[in-house]
């Protein structure tokens, strides 16, 4: 163990005890400080990408303040109109409260729905993989257990029009769950079986899942009818998720299903036998064997849930948004989960959390490239770059001279593991 | 210190040679003889089921008197005159060889070979497919090699680049960033200074950066290196599109529209039939590729400076006792993997298409880490690996022409396939080196 481990001692003076908490780093602080990195980098990525700024800098000597207003300015419009685009004006929100007139509500509050509506697949697929995280296992195979589960949801969304919304809507949502669940199982069955790696299997499972997709959108139980374009059949209206916040904003109920799941999740690891077998795998696989749990049985499992969680993710985008399958459905939002479920550290409330501040950054990097020109990839970079020096405490350590306490567990014992 | 992640790698001695590596103290000690056994047994089946196929699909859905025609010389050079093979018969006598291969495979029990006869088993059941495929008419399989080849460049260097690392104990899943990243600045510098030269050289430059950054997480402050490459990942995607949107897009003529490497023939050589256009008249980075695989391969069987390399990868304790410095070796090779990740990577714009576009690799570096793994971190197989995989790639291409009852996304799907029948050990051992992806402290 190496020095800085030292547990703290509990006695010294309030101030004293405030003033350790930051020197000495803890998830908190790495993150916060990792996050400033982020968005320094994110800054001079923004200042080389706009020519007003570089020409201003080519100048420099001539006139140092143009070059430092210049780059000022671009990064401010750019964060700017994240922040805007993501929660709100103040202003906007504070006239429509005092107005109270429906349009102006729905326009003031429109980015703060947006933000939900992209963090709850986030959440949901961020869940699933720092599931099987706990469980010592990555699933790299969110792609493709996102793309079942909204093939699931899907086809029993437009099979059975005219059922009644309480039993379609559910149903439709345990169909994503179990086709999802389908394609973690297969991973996690190979684990247990041959011991075959489940990032390869996983990985390759995105790509079949792609092309699957691919395939299934030329299919006539899939296709509209015209079949002239590659895109499903609708959505029958009574498995859509209800609205939560009005007609004119895509908040739905299934940010707030999200959240509940969350609350499940974080019970299943705590509470539950089931969780505790799982912590264990994590934490260590020889002592969970010797203590008599079934290891591949637990891999199976852990894999299954990972792919249902991840799997709701995709029904909930179906059902909630978009309500009809394209091709590569989904974009990156099977990766995306992986940065949501190591920047969570893999605790559900770190990843409803982290989910929250990558929906932000989703919602708010749309408004900054319609406002500012500047395009919507720089919010990748900024998550990369935070979850980067998230993974690697010990850089932040370096760069903010801080000691940081060893902690946060290994995912990863190599193919072999 | 017995928390130490090193020390929960198994001794060379407590291993068996051809046990897939499990966690030491598991009831899983099956006997050497066993397993290979089993490894045979498995392989004969599958080439039964090759045969089975060539038999119950290819040969009962053709009638007699029923033609393919092959095209042979759809490049410059001799021309050879088509060949037209009459579809039944030619199934038939493929179905039974590989029937025949099956068979030798079950009986024959000092045979140890497993690649070999598998690969021969896929040969003979691509040409009976394709002759099934074609029926009536030309199939060109000299383009359908050429689309092969082309695809396959990328493919054997990143694989090559993923092998450098993790023969020393890296993982390198960031293969795809370093592809993406160096196909930027191929593309870029290429274009501005008008010396494709300079743009290839950027390009490697570029790699081995991506690759400097992985060293420094993964080794110096041993971060999880799955982790650390997937986010890599995320991060050059991020940053190539966004300098794409809004630098190289408003002045594309400048700075995205690099010309193309030229293909060079070999005098005299360039002239054969089928092998001289395929082989001796294609661009640098064809000959680059096949160049690096031979040093690759040479330099990590043949050499001192491999050995080293290699015991890094499987016993950085030992290595280090025996005075080799890992973190020396280990950010060496993964600099070096980045730098030819990078030569691959640059050959997606200056190789090719002439313009970088987002995202324009397409996962293809996951699937060069495919080819790694399905070629058993050996340079030969990679290569093996990325031709199967680039000729499947080409086959869809091929069979969209030929209004083939597939649809061509199943064949698409084949390396996946092949990739985890292959790390599920249903054919052959794959095995990685024993220290892949733990980093490593001095105690």
């Amino acid at each position: 163990m190496s020095p800085d481990s030292k547990p703290q001692s509990p006695g010294g003076s309030l101030l004293r005890r405030v003033a350790d908490f930051f020197v000495n780093g803890n998830a908190v602080v790495i993150t916060v400080l990792a996050f400033v990195s982020a968005l320094v980098i994110g800054a001079i990525i923004v200042v080389l990408a706009t020519p007003q700024a570089t020409r201003a800098w080519g100048d420099l000597l001539a006139r140092p303040g143009a070059a430092l207003g210049a780059s000022a300015r671009a990064v401010a419009g750019a964060y700017g109109s994240l922040f805007v685009g993501s929660i709100g004006s103040p202003g906007s929100i504070a006239r429509a409260i005092a107005s109270g007139r429906a349009s102006d509500f729905a326009n003031a509050f429109r980015p703060l729905s947006e933000t939900l509506v992209s963090t709850t697949p986030l959440m949901l697929a961020g869940l699933g993989i720092a599931l099987a995280f706990r469980a010592g296992l990555f699933d790299i195979g969110g792609q493709g257990q996102l793309i079942l589960g909204a093939s699931g949801a899907t086809l029993a969304g437009f099979l059975l029009p005219g059922l009644p919304q309480a039993f379609h809507l559910p149903f439709a949502i345990l169909a994503g769950a179990a086709f999802g669940a389908a394609w973690g199982f297969i991973p996690g069955v190979l684990k247990a079986r041959t011991g075959a790696h489940e990032v390869i299997t996983s990985m390759m499972m995105n790509y079949i899942a792609f092309n699957l997709l691919t395939w299934l959108l030329t299919t006539e139980l899939y296709q509209a009818p015209p079949r002239d374009q590659t895109v499903s059949k609708t959505v029958a209206a009574s498995a859509h998720l209800p609205l939560i916040a009005g007609q004119g904003l895509r908040v739905n109920l299934g940010i707030v299903l999200a959240g509940l799941i969350a609350f499940g999740v974080s019970w299943l690891l705590r509470r539950s036998t089931l969780g505790f077998r799982f912590r264990m795998l994590g934490l260590n696989r020889e002592a969970a064997r010797v203590a008599g749990v079934d290891i591949e049985l637990h891999y199976v499992l852990a894999m299954t849930f990972a792919g249902l969680l991840v799997g709701l993710a995709g029904a909930f985008m179906i059902l909630g948004v978009d309500f009809r399958l394209s091709p590569s459905y989904g974009g990156t939002i099977g990766f995306d989960a992986i940065t949501v479920a190591i920047l969570g550290r893999g605790s559900p409330l770190g990843v409803a959390l982290s989910a929250l501040l990558f929906g932000a950054f989703d919602a708010g990097g749309r408004t900054m490239q319609v406002n500012t020109g500047i395009p919507l990839q720089l919010v990748e970079v900024l998550q990369a770059v935070l979850v980067l020096f998230v993974a690697a405490p010990g850089v932040i350590r370096t760069i903010y001279r801080i000691r940081v306490a060893r902690s946060g567990r290994r995912v990863f014992g190599g193919w072999a593991g | 210190m017995s928390l130490d992640p090193d020390s929960r790698v198994p001794d060379a001695a407590e291993r068996l040679p051809g046990e897939r590596p499990r966690e030491p103290g598991g009831d899983f000690a099956v006997s050497l003889r066993d397993l290979a056994a089993l490894r045979r047994r498995g392989l004969g089946v599958a080439l039964f089921v090759l045969a089975a196929i060539d038999l119950l699909v290819f040969a009962r859905g053709s009638r007699a008197g029923e033609r393919t025609t092959f095209g042979l010389s759809a490049l410059p050079g001799i021309p050879l005159p088509p060949l037209h093979l009459a579809v039944l018969p030619t199934v038939v006598v493929l179905g039974v060889l590989c029937a025949l291969l099956a068979l030798a495979q079950l009986l024959w029990k000092a045979n140890r070979r497993t690649y070999l006869p598998l690969g021969v088993g896929l040969v003979l059941t691509g040409v009976a497919f394709l002759a099934w495929a074609g029926k009536g008419q030309t199939v060109d399989i000299e383009g359908l090699l050429m689309t092969s080849l082309i695809e396959a460049v990328p493919l054997t260097l990143g694989a090559l680049a993923g092998l450098l690392c993790e023969r020393s104990g890296v993982i390198n899943i960031a293969i795809e960033g370093q592809f993406l990243v160096a196909a930027f600045f191929g593309a870029l510098i290429g274009s501005a200074s008008h010396d494709l030269w300079l743009g290839l050289l950027s390009g490697a430059i570029a790699g081995g950066l991506i690759g400097l950054v992985l060293a420094v997480f993964t080794i110096t402050y041993a971060a999880d290196q799955v982790i650390v490459g997937v986010v890599i990942d995320a991060f050059a995607l991020g940053l190539t599109t966004f300098f794409l949107q809004s630098l190289l897009v408003p002045d594309q003529a400048t700075l995205n529209s690099p010309s193309v490497f030229p293909p060079i023939g070999i005098p005299l050589l360039d002239r054969l039939p089928i092998v001289g256009p395929l082989l001796f008249n294609q661009n640098i980075f064809v000959y680059l590729t096949i160049a690096i695989l031979i040093v690759v391969q040479v330099a990590l069987f043949q050499t001192r400076w491999g050995l080293r390399a290699r015991a890094v990868g499987e016993h950085p304790r030992a290595a280090d006792t025996v005075g080799i410095n890992v973190t020396l070796v280990r950010y060496r090779n993964v600099i070096l993997g980045g730098i030819v990740a990078g030569i691959g990577g640059a050959s997606f714009t200056i190789g090719s298409t002439g313009q970088f576009s987002s995202n324009m690799t397409a996962g293809l570096g996951y699937i060069a880490l495919a080819a790694m793994i399905f070629g058993r971190w050996r340079p030969l197989g990679a290569l093996g690996a990325a031709l199967l995989f680039g000729f499947c790639d080409a086959l869809q291409f091929a069979l969209s022409v030929l209004n083939v009852p597939i649809p061509s996304e199943f064949l698409t799907m084949f390396p996946y396939l092949a990739t985890i029948l292959a790390v599920a050990g249903l054919v052959g051992r794959v095995m990685a080196p024993a220290a892949d992806g733990r980093p490593y402290a001095r105690e």
